[in-house]
């Protein structure tokens, strides 16, 4: 594919699907909850500008409100709430270390991006070469979110791991059929914000029932041995 | 139509009004009137479907046909018994502390409102609006789980919540790769996920792009359905939260993460025009089926026995669905129905149970039979059924399966049997000891309402010796419309 082949607008959709997978390394790089959190804003706003500019490009005019709604929660409300938390559990002195050593989980979401790219490989003819780009650096969003899940120990780097996995599904829709239909974006829009204030609920519930936000904690539960 | 509104707006009334006074010592009867009156407005609503066949809404937004009806009654009807034994056991709970108040308030609303998402997700006619459904009844049963709000309680909420969220995720892109290859039959319409048009067009969609969007909602939706390798949150959300909860989500959310699967796996297959999307479910059900019947062994707590055997039988049923062929998928929808009934009794008698013996250890249970014969009975009855013993249903429906395999692919039978032996013997080591053993001193019977289990499993006897033509016709359709042929 020869970049400079492409329709502008294309070609600004692909730099910023290569930046929100930037943000996405530094996610998992990032070992400071604030600048966890301010990253993650970070890649809020490339998701807005994303969805701006495939409305305009292709006149989707409810692409506006899913704007709007990435805008909402997902750079301000989310981000915010967040932030609120970590002061609140008073963590934010806290350095975290990356379980596996950072060097090898870079290179696991190195790995993790080849995959989405090969994944995609059989996604052909139909639609335009940078849909195929756009759909493998999403679905490695998603695959990287699950990775800073698995290698992460305190549950809001665990959070932010969740929520940039949606990120990466919100990002698949709008590239690959410029949004879901409205009723469907309004359900998934719902179900995070719930899922955030859950996500803070559970921060206290855990913290006054373990008494730390180290899911390493979380290890009462298992087969056999109880 | 009116009665579908109705069936979808109950819960939802009920989820706002508990909401507000879910904390009154009414609110156990308030919750039971509406799962009542949105029982009835199901069967009015069943009745509506018996005689039209298919309902859309205008909109095209609700769809409801065979496949989906039968399910929306068991849903209330599950919905409802459960009810009826929520009230009195959640206030026993809140006279021994283990909730306060405000907690009791949040259940009542929870329980209105996993009804509600449960049949929205079963009613929907949009794909995506499949999808945020079941997302909205893991949202709503996830505080439910660390209810209890002990150590272990939060730790199984919050994998509940992280594992379920990320499988979850995968379906939603499956969902978005299924609506790119239909965006490219159906351009510029707003119906490329609407299941009724999708389901007329299905063979004109892209074969590479569904057979990639199957594997991603078989991991998403498959985590919700609990199949192994991905089953690790199940047994524990199962068994920390309240024993009410545990009988819904056993026996009712597992079944709508299933049916989930099996509509897409209705769009894929014209699409793909392989048996691949039945060769992955018939693969992960069979190993799930065995795993969790070797597990049942190691069990130490009786609602985390019953979360294993809830893995099991999701296992067969998928293992059916992925058989293909009208025999095995006839077998798997009634499956559906029996086991739902079967496990949601079993956990309301386990509630009494823990009850009479004052914990969930199985090694703490002993004598049922001689402290309060008729919880007892229930047990070892319901468990019996579970096992799969004629008369009862699970043996109807499992025979039909295993005649289904022995035809189509005979050497699968000894996986399966052996698996079903291994699974009895797993159930039957625990029984023994907690029915029969001798009760331990001072063991006194408690007050239990013990009629929805014995209507559950009169409703299971009366499956397993004579099914009543509604619903024969019902599956039929059904089945016909998964795999194109009835076994009438």
């Amino acid at each position: 594919m020869i970049l400079s082949g492409l329709p502008l607008a294309e070609q600004v959709i692909l730099t910023l699907a290569s930046l929100i997978l930037f943000t996405s390394f530094l996610l998992l790089a990032q070992s400071r909850l604030f600048g966890l959190i301010n990253t993650f804003a970070w890649q809020g706003v490339l998701l807005f500008l994303a969805t701006i500019m495939m409305a305009a490009t292709y006149d989707r005019h409810h692409l506006y409100i899913s704007a709007a709604l990435t805008l909402g929660l997902k750079v301000f409300f989310i981000p915010w709430q967040l932030r609120r938390m970590v002061v609140r559990l008073d963590i934010f002195r806290q350095v975290e270390t990356v379980v596996g050593g950072s060097l090898l989980v870079m290179i696991g979401a190195g790995v993790l991006v080849l995959f989405s790219y090969y994944v995609v490989l059989p996604i052909r003819e139909l639609a335009l070469l940078s849909i195929r780009n756009t759909i493998a650096v999403s679905l490695a969003v998603i695959l990287i979110g699950m990775l800073m899940i698995i290698t992460r120990r305190k549950a809001v780097a665990q959070v932010i791991g969740f929520m940039s996995m949606e990120n990466g599904l919100f990002f698949s829709a709008i590239v690959s059929t410029s949004g879901m239909p409205m009723v469907v974006e309004l359900g998934v829009a719902f179900d995070v914000l719930v899922a955030a204030i859950l996500f803070g609920i559970f921060f206290f519930q855990i913290r006054a029932g373990i008494g730390s936000l180290d899911v390493d904690h979380l290890n009462r539960l298992r087969e056999g041995d109880q | 139509m009116i009665y579908l509104y109705l069936t979808l707006l109950l819960p939802l009334a009920g989820t706002l009004l508990l909401a507000l006074i879910g904390q009154q010592r009414t609110a156990g009867w308030v919750n039971l009137l509406f799962t009542i009156a949105t029982f009835a407005a199901s069967v009015r609503l069943a009745l509506e479907v018996f005689a039209q066949g298919v309902l859309l809404s205008p909109g095209k937004l609700f769809y409801v046909d065979a496949f989906n009806v039968y399910l929306i009654l068991l849903n209330a009807l599950v919905g409802m018994t459960t009810a009826i034994f929520s009230g009195p056991y959640m206030a026993h709970e809140l006279k021994i502390g283990r909730v306060d108040a405000g907690r009791m308030r949040l259940y009542h609303a929870m329980y209105q409102g996993f009804l509600l998402t449960m049949l929205v997700a079963l009613s929907t006619n949009n794909l995506g609006v499949l999808w945020v459904a079941v997302e909205g009844a893991t949202l709503a049963t996830v505080l439910l789980v660390s209810l209890y709000r002990t150590p272990k309680s939060i730790e199984a909420g919050w994998k509940y919540f992280i594992l379920c969220g990320v499988g979850i995720a995968q379906a939603l892109f499956g969902t978005v790769l299924v609506y790119f290859a239909a965006e490219r039959v159906l351009p510029g319409s707003d119906e490329a996920l609407l299941w009724s048009v999708l389901h007329q067009r299905a063979g004109e969609m892209d074969p590479a792009v569904l057979t990639l969007a199957f594997v991603f909602l078989l991991i998403g939706y498959g985590t919700k359905v609990g199949l192994v390798p991905l089953h690790n949150w199940l047994p524990d959300a199962h068994s920390e939260g309240p024993t009410p909860m545990s009988a819904i989500l056993s026996g009712l959310l597992l079944n709508i993460a299933l049916y989930a699967l099996v509509r897409f796996k209705m769009l894929i297959d014209p699409a793909i025009g392989t048996n691949l999307a039945g060769s992955m479910m018939m693969g992960f059900g069979l190993l799930s089926f065995t795993v969790a019947g070797l597990l049942l062994h190691r069990q130490q707590d009786v609602k985390r026995l019953f979360s294993y055997s809830s893995i099991e039988h999701m296992g067969l049923m998928t293992f059916a669905f992925g058989l293909g062929g009208p025999m095995a998928t006839f077998g798997a929808l009634l499956h559906m129905i029996v086991h739902s009934l079967t496990k949601s009794a079993l956990f309301v008698t386990v509630g009494h149970v823990s009850h009479v013996a004052g914990s969930q250890s199985i090694e703490k249970i002993r004598g049922l039979i001689h402290t309060q014969p008729v919880i007892g009975w229930c047990f070892l009855i319901a468990t019996v059924a579970l096992a799969g013993f004629p008369p009862f249903g699970i043996f109807a429906s499992e025979f039909l399966l295993f005649t289904a395999t022995m035809k189509s692919s005979p050497w699968l039978v000894i996986p399966l049997l052996s698996g079903l032996a291994v699974a009895f013997a797993g159930l039957f080591r625990h029984m023994q000891r907690m029915v029969y053993g001798d009760a331990p001193e001072g063991q006194v019977a408690v007050k239990a309402n013990m009629w929805p289990v014995i209507l559950h499993l009169l409703l299971v006897l009366w499956l397993g010796i004579s099914i009543p033509a509604v619903l024969v016709d019902w599956l039929d359709q059904a089945t016909i419309m998964v795999v194109g042929k009835g076994v009438l």
